[in-house]
């Protein structure tokens, strides 16, 4: 970049107006203004040359498109709070620094999460297609019950920033034990709930839901396979609104058909989008939504706008407001 | 081995029938669906019941009683309301009545604020759109809903249930709680709760309950009038009764923009015809009153008018008499 010239960034999607307009008064932006995403070449031709680059979830940041970008790049910032799509080693190894936005989509995530558990325990999708249907006939005892979380075990995977916001927003439900695993204790954040600190398989053994909120890693690929469902109790609702990575989706049809475990509620699959005659549509006791967990319009426009603060600081020089390190 | 009888009028949950057999030769309606009322009568007359175990769907009215005969103690429902009863009938005849008060506080709060998360969060649109390949590539601004957080909410009915909503809402960041009732009450103190009158609600509230019972002063709370004064971005949420909101007020203030979105869990009438056109809209939630439906509540509701029976049979007190004026 030379000296006076403004820096080149390129935004890979239509985003809310609030963020381009912070980029585009100091930088010269091209923006992709479509809904729809640049094909592969075309996304590998924006980017040659630039300075920055805002990415979306959906995108693939890997050793193949940061050369294409050339060794300009400075910053790479994506709109999302998981940044599984970035290879951070390549991105490392060329001194590019990788901003995302956690924190900013917490309460919006979590508060989908809830809704997204009391729709699937509570039935609610069955209750609307019977309104729909013209099933609705006069009250009946037994009638759609489901189980309440007056009295349950709650069982957080991940207790981060969104697992820790979930539990707080369960708590006064009635829940009567909160149970959490992942890869360190967090005494502090756990104290407020009283959850406890236990092993994967205790959680999946003892819990009646089981609420996943940890990143997709190595590590938690696939961890919801054949083997945790089998441990999970007959009645459990599992909900996941983490990363479809962190589930053998497979396993989970299976076991959602043959009643090894009560019921699911999903805002992430594999794929994304869940191809229409995917076997989890079909099935009465599984809710799946299309990956809306940060879709409100102010949270939308908050992520941008810290999106946009994180590529500028990257074009700087200057350390991100919200930076991944290796 | 009991000789007292007890007749229930439909299929109920396994602790009810325990507990009956507890004290009680039963009999019952053995199916899902609502007894037929010239059904009810006949089998009445079959036997002679100390206690009769009925639904809300049932009229308890003079034929019923006549054919039942005068040795039955008590009528024992197994829901909250009791307006399906006839209560001067049963005091002139000696014969107690019960309800089932309490139990299903839990699930209707639990209930009303999962419809509210529900309608904000615009998931009825999201199952939708799966179902019906609608999901492309993720979009930042696709389905966005509104957040909770700093939002402003009301609750119009601080009873047992209004209290539990609010709550349960709590630790969602609301930036302030309204409520109406027809007085203050100290509780509203634990939600930091502020007691206005319906024009404050309506005036203020992003997010409003309703949580009240129907009466004359609460009928069609909701109009025409209601709706144009509201703010435009509001989400109105009904698990009180239906008969709260003139529905075709609704409609218009929906289909206008007067207000944002509606969830409804109770409506008038009920069942509403699926050709309803609240039905069809995007911005409605209409759920076949599912408010008390847990295991837990259904079971406890059983179980506790299966106690009533008991009671009366013993000549002791059912703890959810129904003291007649």
């Amino acid at each position: 970049m030379s000296s006076g010239a403004r820096p080149r960034v390129f935004i890979s999607r239509r985003i809310p107006e609030e963020g381009r307009a912070l980029l585009a008064a100091t930088c010269d932006v091209n923006s992709w203004e479509s809904d729809e995403p640049p094909s592969h070449s075309e996304y590998l031709q924006a980017v040659a040359g630039v300075d920055g680059i805002l990415c979306l979830l959906t995108d693939t940041i890997n050793g193949e498109l940061l050369d294409a970008a050339g060794p300009g790049l400075k910053v790479v910032s994506t709109l999302s709070v998981g940044y599984d799509h970035i290879d951070v080693k390549e991105c490392a190894r060329r001194n590019v620094k990788i901003g995302y936005t956690p924190g900013i989509l917490t309460a919006a995530t979590a508060e989908l999460t809830v809704a997204l558990l009391l729709a699937t325990s509570r039935r609610l999708k069955e209750g609307i297609r019977a309104v729909e249907n013209g099933e609705w006939g006069s009250w009946k005892p037994m009638w759609l019950c489901g189980p309440g979380l007056e009295g349950a075990t709650v069982g957080i995977v991940g207790f981060g920033r969104i697992g820790v916001t979930v539990g707080r927003c369960l708590k006064p439900f009635g829940v009567a034990s909160f149970l959490y695993s992942g890869r360190s204790e967090k005494p502090v954040e756990a104290k407020e709930l009283g959850a406890m600190f236990v092993s994967f398989d205790e959680l999946l053994a003892k819990s009646d839901f089981v609420v996943a909120c940890c990143a997709l890693t190595d590590k938690t690929r696939n961890l919801f396979n054949a083997s945790a469902f089998k441990k999970m109790k007959n009645s459990a609702v599992f909900v996941n609104t983490s990363r479809g990575g962190i589930v053998n989706q497979n396993d989970l049809i299976t076991a959602l058909q043959s009643g090894q475990i009560g019921a699911a509620g999903l805002d992430v699959t594999t794929p994304e989008p869940l191809p229409t005659d995917s076997p989890l549509l079909k099935l009465d006791n599984c809710v799946v939504l299309p990956h809306i967990a940060s879709a409100t319009h102010k949270t939308r426009a908050a992520m941008a706008v810290l999106a946009a603060n994180n590529l500028l600081a990257g074009l700087r020089g200057d350390k991100l407001p919200h930076e991944i390190q290796i | 081995m009991t000789n007292k009888k007890v007749y229930i009028t439909r299929r109920i949950p396994k602790p009810g029938f325990d507990k009956l057999a507890e004290g009680f030769e039963v009999d019952f309606y053995d199916s899902d669906d609502a007894i037929p009322h010239q059904v009810l009568v006949d089998k009445l007359k079959t036997k002679r019941y100390d206690a009769l175990l009925c639904m809300l769907t049932d009229q308890i009215e003079k034929e019923v009683l006549d054919a039942a005969g005068p040795q039955l103690k008590i009528v024992a429902t197994m829901s909250v309301g009791y307006d399906h009863i006839d209560l001067q009938e049963c005091a002139a005849r000696n014969i107690l009545v019960a309800n089932t008060p309490g139990v299903s506080t839990d699930s209707v709060a639990e209930l009303t604020v999962s419809l509210l998360l529900m309608t904000a969060r615009r998931i009825q649109e999201g199952v939708s759109a799966v179902r019906s390949g609608q999901w492309g590539d993720w979009k930042p601004k696709w389905l966005c809903g509104t957040e909770l957080t700093g939002s402003t909410l009301g609750i119009y009915g601080l009873g047992r249930i209004g209290f539990n909503v609010g709550r349960r809402l709590k630790p969602f960041g609301f930036s302030k709680i309204y409520y109406v009732d027809v007085q203050e009450v100290s509780y509203a103190r634990d939600i930091d709760a502020q007691f206005t009158d319906f024009e404050g609600l309506i005036k203020n509230c992003d997010f409003i309950c309703v949580c009240c019972n129907l009466t004359p002063q609460t009928r069609h709370m909701f109009n025409k009038e209601s709706f144009k004064r509201m703010k435009k971005n509001a989400i109105l949420i009904n698990t009180g009764r239906g008969g709260v909101i003139d529905h075709d007020a609704l409609v218009e203030a929906l289909k206008n923009g007067d207000i944002q979105a509606a969830g409804l869990d109770v409506t008038e009438p009920e069942p509403l015809p699926k050709e309803h056109p609240l039905v069809a809209m995007n911005n409605c939630v209409i759920l076949p009153h599912m408010g008390s439906n847990t295991w837990d509540s259904r079971n406890a509701m059983a179980e506790i008018a299966a106690r009533n029976c008991l009671a009366a049979i013993s000549n002791k007190t059912p703890e959810g008499i129904v003291f007649v004026q």
